[in-house]
């Protein structure tokens, strides 16, 4: 049991384990899989303004995603606690060097004021909530849930992502962390 | 997973849902699926902007096999429940609305725009999420401007090809 609980899972266990969300959430009540549309929801519960894309009754449509999204925070804080208290295990056996889940020179808050740190979480934040509302989902609602229907849009969304993944990785990324 | 139009968002979920969405003991199923969903994200670093690079840089099999079998898994689940023509619990027949193709620039310009954005933060929707769970608490800013950025789509919306 305790070996589930440390170091990381393997691909061929955590992939099956996403994909059973898809039918998870249908036969709970029959909603489709997809985290992106939350940003949609918050747009339209915080500040709608006058766009008609965020006028509709979000509570009806999104409440079930939200609370799924709440879990999906909550989840992540008790996963990387127990993660923590391994590390701990971890580094009374004399292991100290843990690289973490984000390299901790971009994804700081006193590295919002640096270029590179700028980039990577406030340009590439909007990049991420503009982008997936206008492909119309990310990769829970493109690459997994309609991929699994297979579904053309989902296909070309899903060749979009990795073109932009691919072009940043080789062609920005290398500029911007120059200097690390 | 954004919708296009309202019509096609009602389609997410709508039908029966409509009485026993709000209600309690059904958001708590949500909340426990969703404290799931972020543990497995944790768990097998899909939330790690290293294991994202691994993957853009081909280096790992690791992200392409959790995303193909993620996606076999599914697929496998979905034509079941469309053989057996499933109810969800909540009494009404599990219908999955299928995505307008239109032009498909929508899904090429928006999809390499996201992608682009999943380098930078090493992160798509769900992990943002859960990376804040995580203790990256800068990820905070991250998911307020891909609110500006769902926002500055909806505002531009008109005027965008789809």
């Amino acid at each position: 049991m305790t070996a589930w609980f440390s170091g990381e899972w393997p691909w061929y266990v955590a992939g099956p384990l996403i994909g059973l969300f898809v039918p998870a959430l249908l036969i709970a009540g029959n909603k489709v899989f997809g985290i992106s549309s939350n940003l949609r929801h918050l747009c339209s519960a915080i500040v709608p303004g006058r766009v008609e894309f965020f006028r509709y009754d979000w509570k009806k449509v999104g409440l079930w995603n939200l609370v799924f999204l709440g879990g999906v925070l909550i989840g992540g804080f008790l996963a990387s606690h127990v993660y923590e208290e391994t590390r701990i295990a971890l580094s009374r056996l004399g292991i100290h060097d843990f690289s973490g889940v984000a390299p901790h020179e971009l994804f700081n808050w006193s590295a919002l004021l640096t270029l590179r740190g700028f980039v990577s979480v406030v340009v590439g934040g909007f990049l991420v909530g503009f982008g997936t509302a206008y492909a119309g989902g990310c990769t829970s609602g493109h690459a997994i849930s309609g991929l699994a229907n297979f579904e053309l849009p989902s296909l070309i969304a899903v060749f979009g992502f990795f073109a932009g993944g691919l072009a940043a990785t080789y062609f920005i990324l290398p500029i911007l962390l120059g200097g690390i | 997973m954004t919708t296009a139009s309202l019509t096609e968002i009602e389609g997410c979920g709508a039908g029966g849902s409509e009485q026993d969405v709000r209600r309690p003991a059904f958001l708590l199923v949500y909340l426990l699926l969703g404290i799931a969903f972020g543990a497995v994200l944790s768990r097998s670093e899909v939330v790690s902007w290293f294991r994202i690079q691994e993957m853009f840089h081909f280096q790992s099999i690791r992200m392409y096999g959790i995303i193909g079998s993620a996606i076999a898994t599914a697929a496998a689940s979905v034509a079941l429940i469309k053989r057996v023509k499933l109810k969800a619990i909540s009494g009404e027949i599990i219908a999955i609305p299928r995505k307008e193709l239109g032009s498909g620039v929508r899904y090429a310009v928006g999809g390499t725009i996201f992608g682009l954005g999943w380098t930078l933060t090493g992160a798509c929707p769900g992990p943002l999420f859960a990376l804040i769970g995580n203790g990256v608490s800068v990820m905070i800013a991250a998911v307020l401007s891909a609110l500006v950025g769902t926002w500055a789509y909806g505002w531009l919306r008109p005027r965008l090809p789809h």
